[in-house]
């Protein structure tokens, strides 16, 4: 049955709720309104003001609340309205939330999760399509989801609620809409596993979140070009699978790293270097990245120059040494 | 102009405030002066009904922790300067509040202490060396929280005064009928996060006591550089919190004040807040150099206020403290302090390895790679030391 990621999210919120008396689902909108992209429609009215509730208008109080939430033994699932807004309760992230496990021995754990609607291409004002995730990834203690795929959607984020760790769920805006066949609720592969979307031989495209369906897009237009693509979602930024991407580079003997977030020292420069480490003997070409510029998000109607589409994808593919000579771009260097 | 006596009566204003409900925004706001039940020099002052003084036997007892606290206390500052801790954040002369705050709760309550309130925590009776873990820098947090009720000692400041108001709303969710009192100082009140705590807490009426510690100074920075409130706790009224000010120096009211705090937010009433005015007789830590923004004399003033000499002099004249008593409690603070120096000057032993225990429920395949790495580096350092 086609349904959207959107609906899945909201699908896995009631099921969770259902399942766990434990669970609060909070933030700002999120209750008579159902958040501002719905994805709490109706929670509210269905279980009632004391497990999904509107709170003050404050981030860090918002995840602060559930640090106190989690310590007394509930399970809450925070929404952040949109990814720069939770940049004020990056103090209680960083320092509380990613920490308390490992500060206290194991002694209290805070198995809270924080929705967070992040990335562009929804031709949003500025402060509303910031790609934060190396920001969670770089700070150890949380683990960084973020799902490209209706399944994936519902499956991971019921995983990251019954999680006994904190688990930060990006969720990619501009797939909010998009439908696809699924029959919720699904399981899909659990945390630390990527997974192959589209088998190929000739290079592999690793990407996640807003990005993969960039790459199975480029994938589909490669073969025109006689390139037959891999592409692998990585789902779980945080717990990393190295094993698969490491098996397909290996195959393929070529890697683009595909991310919307500004390229310097992101989740991509990160994965690029995993990839070279591990694969360099049966590498054809450099590892390459295509990448949001770096630069401030920009205004909606820059936008498109900003967001790794699929010519740039093509074109770093082309460049994968094929005829193998030195990439020209870096000859002058 | 002619009006009728009647119409002169109905628009007086005198007729008009027993007609009109009290301003709710008044009935928030604390006393204009400090709440104080005794003296400086140790007298008595007037009894209140509306803080009515403790039991004696609690008075005994408040008494009787607060020498332990501040041998504690003494022992720590000498253990820093020894080399055995880190660095320590002394709370000298704040021990009514320290001691006083802690006998105000239950057992089953939650506090939420800062850096500073090492005192506190012994004085709730956790192990004073696991008090001590984190500033000698076995580990961070060295008890169990869920055992002793008490959330690690927080330095983010005021960050643990929205964890309070979530524990308390959470528990108050699950039927329990829990305190949750968090303790901070002057300066961390400007932190955004002790206005998100304290304002979720009115919002959802959740049982927490916010007791803000102004001890004059954040680290060098005067209380007049964070605020130009008449009081601190001017700051509750805003957010429809009621709160008091009290002095932090006077052991007996700083216990009734709490006392009533606590029983309102137990009652369901919602968050209370509390200023305590003291003073921080040491330097911020051993690394501090405090004669650099104090002068002596105003630490000598407020040496003058010593709440334990205050609190030892109301009990002898009221002839529930003896010179056997005092003895008896001097003794037991010697032992106590033996002890934790017996146990300090033991080497703690840390396992590198334990570094990646805690870091998730279950260690990433990554950090089981690092884990392995770091045990190969001991593995050879032991050999090498073997071959030596």
């Amino acid at each position: 049955m086609a349904t959207t990621m959107a609906k899945a999210l909201n699908t896995a919120l009631a099921d969770a709720l259902a399942a766990d008396d434990r669970v609060v689902v909070f933030g700002e909108d999120v209750g008579a309104l159902g958040g501002v992209f719905r994805i709490t429609d109706g929670l509210q009215a269905r279980f009632g003001e004391n497990r999904c509730f509107d709170t003050p208008l404050a981030e860090a109080g918002i995840v602060g609340f559930a640090v106190g939430l989690a310590m007394s033994g509930l399970r809450p699932v925070v929404e952040m309205q949109f990814d720069a807004f939770a940049y004020p309760a990056f103090e209680q992230i960083a320092s509380h939330v990613a920490k308390l496990r490992n500060r206290t021995r194991g002694a209290l754990s805070v198995p809270i999760v924080i929705r967070v609607p992040y990335a562009g291409g929804i031709g949003g004002v500025e402060h509303h399509c910031d790609s934060s995730e190396a920001y969670y990834a770089h700070t150890p203690g949380l683990k960084v989801v973020t799902p490209a795929t209706v399944d994936d959607a519902y499956s991971l984020l019921r995983e990251a609620i019954d999680d006994p760790d904190p688990v930060v769920f990006m969720e990619p805006k501009k797939l909010y809409f998009a439908s696809a066949d699924a029959s919720l609720p699904a399981r899909t592969e659990p945390f630390g596993r990527a997974v192959v979307r589209r088998p190929g031989r000739d290079a592999t495209l690793v990407a996640y979140g807003p990005a993969v369906p960039v790459a199975l897009e480029a994938a589909e237009a490669a073969r025109e070009e006689g390139w037959d693509l891999e592409v692998v979602d990585v789902r779980t930024i945080v717990p990393f699978d190295d094993a698969t991407i490491t098996a397909s580079v290996r195959r393929t003997g070529r890697c683009v790293v595909i991310q919307e977030a500004p390229g310097f020292a992101g989740v991509g420069a990160e994965i690029a270097a995993r990839v070279q480490e591990r694969c360099f003997h049966a590498l054809h070409a450099p590892v390459l990245r295509v990448a949001g510029l770096d630069i401030p998000y920009p205004a909606p109607m820059l936008e498109h120059t900003h967001l790794p589409g699929v010519d740039r994808v093509l074109d770093a593919v082309a460049r994968l040494q094929w005829d193998d000579q030195p990439d020209a771009r870096w000859a002058a260097a | 102009m002619t009006t009728t006596p009647q119409a002169v009566r109905r628009a007086s204003p005198r007729t008009r405030r027993t007609v009109t409900p009290p301003d709710p925004a008044r009935s928030l706001l604390p006393d204009a002066e400090p709440v104080r039940l005794l003296a400086e020099n140790g007298t008595p002052l007037p009894a209140r009904t509306d803080y009515p003084e403790p039991p004696v036997e609690v008075l005994r007892e408040l008494y009787r922790r607060m020498v332990l606290g501040r041998r504690f206390d003494t022992q720590a500052t000498a253990l820093t300067k020894q080399g055995r801790l880190a660095v320590y954040p002394s709370s000298r002369g704040q021990e009514a509040c320290q001691v006083g705050a802690v006998l105000a709760v239950r057992d089953t309550d939650w506090i939420f202490p800062t850096y500073r309130e090492s005192m506190a925590l012994v004085a709730r009776g956790i192990d004073p060396v696991e008090v001590l873990t984190l500033l000698r820098g076995d580990w961070h947090c060295g008890y169990d929280p869920t055992e002793v009720r008490t959330a690690p000692q927080c330095t983010p400041l005021a960050t643990q005064c929205v964890h309070a108001a979530g524990l308390a709303h959470g528990e108050a969710y699950q039927g329990r009928d829990t305190v949750a009192l968090a303790f901070i100082g002057d300066g961390a009140t400007s932190e955004g996060d002790f206005h998100e705590g304290i304002n979720f807490a009115a919002v959802f009426k959740a049982p927490v006591v916010y007791f803000v510690q102004n001890n004059r100074y954040a680290i060098s920075v005067p209380l007049s550089r964070q605020t130009a409130a008449p009081s601190l706790a001017y700051k509750g009224v805003g957010y429809g919190v009621p709160s008091e000010q009290v002095d932090g120096n006077d052991p007996v009211a700083v216990l009734a004040v709490l006392t009533r705090a606590v029983a309102h937010a137990r009652a369901g009433k919602g968050p209370f807040l509390v200023e305590a005015h003291t003073y921080r007789m040491e330097p911020h830590t051993n690394a501090d150099d405090a004669s650099r923004y104090r002068d002596n004399a105003e630490v000598d003033a407020w040496r003058d206020r010593d709440p334990l000499a205050r609190l030892e002099t109301y009990l002898r004249a009221r002839g529930v403290l003896d010179d056997a008593a005092v003895a008896e409690v001097a003794e037991q603070a010697e032992a106590y302090a033996a002890d934790l120096r017996t146990r300090m000057n033991e080497q703690p032993t840390v396992d590198p390895l334990s570094l990646f225990d805690h870091v998730y429920a279950k260690p990433t395949p990554q950090l089981i790679e690092q884990r392995e790495l770091v045990r190969a580096e001991l593995a050879a350092a032991r050999d090498e030391e073997g071959d030596a």
